[in-house]
């Protein structure tokens, strides 16, 4: 089945934004910890990495380019790792 | 069947010959042999410690060992049999040799990462097991290496940690090889409801494999991160949650339990409809439910838990969640029997021991509901009941369909038979040995006796008694089918391809298979157990 699936072939410009673009997440990541965000700083921290992660899932992982049931797989994932941290909290958040 | 050109796997000489031919061979039935050989030494070290265990609790008091070392015992048994024989089992090896010939393939998606998942597998078994040779002693926290004790005790824990983090890899090499063979090495004509059952319960393993393994692997480098630099994630003093480390442990560990029951599953779902010479009852519904237990079991951890401190509303969920994953198992249970119901049922061997699975599933079954009922589990919890409930869940499940298995398709791997009336009486040996060691626990545990000591008091005597006997039986049974195995696979009868009428890809090739399973790959045509 595999010789008739076509491969996608990604420019390296796009890689070259993608790169940068982590980079300068990177940089605000590390500019936040100076900031004094209290309980919020974690919660930057997660949603900067989140976006560094979607970008490396996209681009680098090819799942833009790929069938959507591998997007579909991935967002099982998602689901599932959601619903394990939901549970988690419903002991730390009822103690 | 025509006589094939090809030589058999066991004959093939590659670019290595005798032991290396083994340990750097490619092929999938030889790596699941390799894994078989590995797991079975394995499992007699782990066998005779838990003999050595049962003979100190013959009667109360110090009587072969003291209790340091009993504690040494039960953890090395725990991590022996848990990270080394039952988690990768039945996958590493009855999956590595079938499930490519079961979905019509020469080979597993990836060979050469198949050897590395061997390999890993092997260096993470001697860190694991070195722990007992070095160091401050041999680690005594069993083998869920519990915090705050895992990075207080100053016995040898760093080993054993890093073994089971090591072992890990294997696993999920494993799991992404199988994922990836299923997905894209299927025969033509082969779509998802036309594969066997086995590589079903093969794939919702792998996923489990996949996902949740890297969560252990993190909490175990945390513990070593804790013992070592004293970050705190764990321990009270330094702002850190115990209870932390059990929802971590049990994330994993949890669905580790279905990824050694799921492919046991599997297994019994071949050998039913061979054996009762009918299509297996409701094909989809066992699939669906095979789906949904490695789905759901993602979210039942929490029952390990019941009296370590966790919030009333986590409780309530993780109850209500475990009640929940009876649900698909009960539907597996229902679809065998239904498939044995006015079958022309063959009894031999595999079927026998296909049949006991069931029984003592059931059993394992129905005591994990006590186990998950909140006010019962708070009776029973850490008793000699909970030892019993997951014996006959892990050792009468996993074993048990391992044994079927090997019994089921033993000519297929060797091209030989066994001596039926041997492996008959080992069945019978065993099957009454296991009845007789793990039952009394039921009782000594809801009678108040706690798992994990090595004396009790003596109104536990006698059932401690009958429940030592029964481990002599049950070893004795053992040696006699491990005897009769190793004896025929060497002057056993030669077998037909198809020895017992099954009616899946494996039982069209020669016995043993050749190197690439099929002179030509087929098509399937018609559903997996299509008997008419």
């Amino acid at each position: 089945m595999s010789q008739n699936e076509k491969h996608h072939i990604v420019k390296y410009r796009t890689y070259i934004f993608v790169l940068l673009g982590l980079l300068t997440l990177t940089g605000i990541s590390v500019a936040v910890t100076g900031l004094n965000l209290g309980p919020f700083a974690v919660t930057v921290a997660l949603v900067l990495a989140g976006i560094k992660s979607t970008l490396v899932l996209l681009f680098f992982m090819h799942l833009k380019f790929d069938q959507p049931v591998y997007g579909i797989m991935v967002l099982f994932v998602l689901a599932v790792f959601v619903v394990v941290m939901i549970i988690t909290f419903l002991d730390y958040s009822f103690r | 069947m025509s006589e094939s050109k090809q030589p058999s796997y066991l004959e093939y000489q590659g670019k290595y010959k005798g032991l290396f031919g083994w340990i750097f061979s490619v092929d999938h039935k030889r790596i699941g042999l390799l894994y078989m050989y590995s797991i079975m030494t394995f499992f007699i070290v782990g066998a005779t410690l838990g003999l050595l265990m049962k003979l100190e609790l013959i009667a109360p008091g110090k009587t072969i060992m003291d209790a340091q070392t009993y504690n040494g015992l039960f953890t090395l048994h725990g991590i022996t049999m848990i990270f080394l024989i039952v988690i990768p089992g039945i996958p590493a090896i009855l999956g590595n040799f079938f499930l490519p010939i079961m979905i019509g393939a020469k080979d597993v998606a990836f060979p050469r990462l198949n050897l590395l998942s061997w390999w890993i597998y092997i260096i993470g078994a001697v860190i694991a097991l070195s722990s007992q040779f070095m160091g401050s002693g041999p680690p005594d926290t069993g083998w869920t290496f519990y915090a705050p004790y895992s990075f207080k005790t100053t016995t040898n824990m760093l080993p054993a940690v890093l073994g089971a983090f090591t072992l890990g890899f294997s696993s999920i090499l494993t799991g992404l090889n199988f994922i990836v063979t299923m997905h894209r090495m299927r025969a033509p004509g082969m779509n998802w409801m036309k594969m066997p059952l086995f590589p079903w319960t093969l794939y919702g393993t792998a996923w489990i494999q996949l996902l949740a393994t890297p969560i252990v692997g993190i909490t175990l480098l945390m513990v070593v991160a804790e013992r070592t630099l004293h970050v705190g994630f764990f321990d009270p003093a330094l702002g850190g949650d115990p209870v932390l480390y059990q929802h971590l442990f049990w994330i994993y560990s949890h669905p580790a339990v279905y990824v050694m029951i799921l492919p046991a599953m599997g297994v019994i779902s071949e050998i039913l409809p061979t054996f009762a010479r009918k299509t297996i009852f409701g094909y989809k519904a066992i699939v669906a439910s095979t789906l949904a237990i490695a789905f759901v079991g993602y979210f039942v951890w929490g029952h390990h838990m019941f009296t370590a401190g966790m919030s009333g509303t986590a409780q309530f969920a993780f109850s209500f969640l475990t009640f929940l994953v009876a649900i698909p198992s009960a539907i597996k249970v229902f679809n065998w029997i239904s498939t044995l119901y006015k079958g022309s049922i063959h009894l031999a061997v595999p079927f026998y021991w296909a049949a006991s699975f069931i029984f003592v599933f059931m059993i394992g079954g129905l005591s994990g509901l006590v186990l998950g009922a909140l006010s019962t589990n708070v009776h029973v919890h850490d008793t000699a009941f909970v030892v019993a409930h997951f014996h006959f869940i892990v050792f009468g499940g996993v074993g048990f369909a391992f044994m079927a298995g090997i019994h089921y398709w033993f000519p297929k791997i060797y091209g030989r038979m066994y001596d039926e009336s041997w492996a008959l009486t080992g069945w019978v040996v065993f099957f009454l040995g296991f009845l007789a060691l793990y039952s009394p626990m039921f009782y000594l545990g809801m009678k108040g006796m706690p798992r994990r000591y090595f004396d009790y008091l003596p109104e536990y005597h006698g059932p401690n008694i009958f429940s030592s006997l029964g481990a002599v039986v049950m070893i004795f049974g053992l040696a006699l089918i491990i005897i009769n195995l190793i004896r025929s696979a060497r002057k056993g009868e030669k077998a037909t391809a198809n020895p017992w009428n099954g009616t899946t890809l494996e039982w069209t090739i020669e016995s043993p298979p050749i190197l690439e399973n099929f002179e030509e790959i087929p098509t399937v045509t018609e559903p997996p157990y299509h008997y008419k």
